[in-house]
């Protein structure tokens, strides 16, 4: 009791800070700096509709590719923390039969749906790591409705480091052709798709790198959830 | 002006600092972490929001003039990928700590066992 009133009062000047805090931040006002460069010149210097994914693997692709590697080594510590020398899953009832018909049904359009999102990555809302995280929501479906399901391993961390690769050889074939590590390319050298901004084959390489962060994020996920689920078992 | 979204991170801010302060079970206080994690997001996202203007999609009618700032939203992303990293990393300790001590009671685990 005494403990939670401590708690209650501190979250009162945790609070009272925050809000004197941020009371002289304008919120809803037109504030931007940077962001306004980046909108008006997003379409002219890479082709994309959409400025977030823009700004995300173009302007700060650098910055994405530290990301990818922060996952990267999230997958491999889950990875190691539960490392076991004989792995079996161990549950013991089968999915019921509403959970299994709707996986069946369900698992492929869930996976074109995480498709679609990292493909359209320069023109919707999305990209490769939200679709990636959908087509990682099809392997826990398999996961919690098939007792002896697992997922392909050899072939998923190789497709994994490949995609690993596949985004800094990118990234090296950028500084070949233009002089920077992560030129783009596709637009600014070979213009391609120039006339047809907003449609799906524009966005100079932000479809390939989203292609490649969506393959690489969907199977780092599955991984995890396969570490998490296995449980070690006694011989 | 001061926005509903002002008063939603902060409230999200302090649920979560409340649940890490109080709760006793493990998977709770990672939980707590996640809403906590939630109320910056959303605080970010609203500093970088104008009224009245529409998403960063360039699309017909919405030029450059008529959409909010991309780049706490692309900051934002980034926050949330490493967010699931260290949710992941924390719930697989959490299961190493249950599988030595039988318990995800803090007070239980409290002292370290050779």
């Amino acid at each position: 009791m005494m403990k939670r009133l401590l708690a209650i009062i501190l979250l009162l000047i945790v609070g009272y800070w925050l809000a004197q805090g941020l009371a002289g931040v304008p919120f809803g006002q037109d504030k931007m700096l940077v962001g306004q460069y980046y909108l008006d010149n997003v379409k002219q210097q890479t082709g994309a509709v959409n400025a977030v994914t823009a700004v995300v693997v173009n302007y700060r692709g650098f910055d994405t590719l530290g990301e990818v590697t922060v996952l990267f080594i999230a997958s491999t510590g889950v990875g190691a923390l539960l490392w076991k020398r004989k792995k079996k899953r161990s549950a013991k009832t089968e999915g019921s039969i509403v959970l299994t018909t709707g996986t069946r049904l369900l698992v492929p359009f869930v996976m074109l749906f995480g498709t679609y999102i990292f493909i359209h990555g320069h023109l919707t809302p999305g990209g490769g790591f939200p679709g990636g995280a959908t087509i990682a929501t099809a392997f826990l479906l398999l996961y919690l409705a098939f007792i002896t399901y697992e997922i392909p391993h050899r072939g998923f961390e190789k497709t994994e480091g490949l995609a690993g690769m596949g985004y800094v050889l990118v990234g090296l074939i950028g500084l070949a052709i233009g002089g920077y590590f992560l030129f783009d390319w596709i637009w600014q050298t070979w213009n391609f798709g120039t006339e047809n901004v907003g449609r799906l084959l524009s966005g100079g390489f932000i479809p390939i790198i989203y292609t490649i962060i969506g393959i690489k994020v969907g199977t780092e996920l599955s991984g995890i959830i396969d570490g998490m689920i296995k449980e070690e078992v006694s011989e | 002006m001061i926005s509903v979204y002002y008063f939603g991170a902060i409230a999200l801010v302090l649920i979560g600092l409340y649940a890490i302060l109080v709760k006793k079970n493990l998977l709770k206080i990672l939980i707590g972490l996640s809403i906590m994690e939630t109320g910056v997001n959303l605080l970010l996202i609203s500093i970088g929001y104008v009224s009245g203007r529409s998403a960063p999609i360039l699309s017909e009618g919405i030029g450059p003039s008529q959409a909010v700032d991309p780049i706490p939203q692309a900051l934002v992303l980034t926050a949330i990928v490493i967010g699931v990293a260290t949710t992941a990393m924390a719930l697989s300790v959490a299961m190493l700590i249950y599988e030595k001590y039988g318990t995800l009671n803090i007070e239980e685990i409290r002292r370290l066992r050779g």
